[in-house]
């Protein structure tokens, strides 16, 4: 056999052998890639209560500062929230590690969804997201002490991109009756809400 | 007065505690507050009291109110 025809063998044989093992080799590869890579020797075993306790440190804080009876209404309804603009004219829905929602405080409209996160970057270990109560205070502290900044930072949109807007609109009435009356009937009457 | 700081996988971490009319203590509270705000946290000081609860953004530690008790840093905003 000439050299030629048995270098023109030898590419059939690959491309064969591609054709046939090919799709199997490629499937095995990328099972290895999504696999977890291994721990290196002496690695913590996560202690699992630690984020339990964190949340705990993190709602001693949030009560704290914004006080017992929105603490308890946030324990309650799951989100914080607060009034701004002349007259109260719109309010806030903070929720945990989601957009703050944005609503007309008289008719209940949903004006806007800002999304907004406090990533913890010198935490790598632990992850970047704070515990759900510091969370929605660092929220509350940013619209309260800074809330054009915070607007401005936030990726804003139409409500309805990431909340299901028939879901924050029985929030809203969940407030209202929780406050017992109109959201903007909280004013005063709870720790924590009031103008911007 | 406490300078506490949101830690993500802990809550909040004391930094620093002292009465700033002290000079020892007021020389302690204001390095760790620069130390945090050169990390690029955002200072916020709670201030009102039950019924009307407000919060001020400080970006120097002469802007902090006497009466504050509690600095809070949290990390800055990001659009998500």
């Amino acid at each position: 056999m000439s050299a030629g025809a048995a270098a023109a063998l030898a590419i059939i044989c690959l491309a064969l052998a591609a054709v046939a093992y090919g799709p199997d080799l490629v499937r095995r590869l990328r099972r290895r890639e999504r696999r977890e890579p291994r721990r290196p020797v002496g690695w913590a075993v996560p202690d699992p209560g630690e984020e339990l306790r964190a949340e705990r440190r993190a709602e001693r804080l949030l009560g704290q500062v914004v006080g017992a009876d929105a603490l308890e209404a946030y324990r309650a309804l799951g989100f914080l929230h607060l009034f701004g603009g002349e007259g109260h004219a719109y309010g806030y829905l903070i929720y945990p590690h989601k957009p703050i929602v944005s609503f007309d405080a008289t008719t209940g409209e949903l004006l806007n969804e800002h999304c907004v996160s406090f990533p913890d970057r010198e935490e790598a270990a632990a992850g970047e997201r704070l515990p759900a109560a510091d969370d929605v205070l660092a929220k509350w502290l940013a619209l309260r002490a800074d809330e054009h900044a915070l607007v401005n930072e936030a990726n804003m949109h139409l409500p309805g991109r990431q909340l299901d807007p028939d879901h924050v609109r029985r929030d809203i009435a969940r407030l209202s009756e929780w406050t017992g009356g109109t959201p903007t009937a909280a004013e005063g009457n709870v720790d924590g809400v009031g103008g911007v | 007065m406490q300078l506490v700081r949101m830690r993500s996988g802990h809550g909040d971490e004391l930094l620093a505690e002292g009465d700033p009319a002290l000079a020892e203590d007021e020389a302690r509270l204001i390095e760790a507050f620069r130390r945090q705000l050169d990390l690029g946290m955002w200072a916020a000081v709670p201030t009102g009291s039950a019924g009307r609860r407000e919060a001020i953004r400080v970006c120097d530690f002469d802007e902090v109110p006497a009466d504050a008790d509690r600095i809070i840093f949290i990390p800055p905003a990001v659009g998500g």
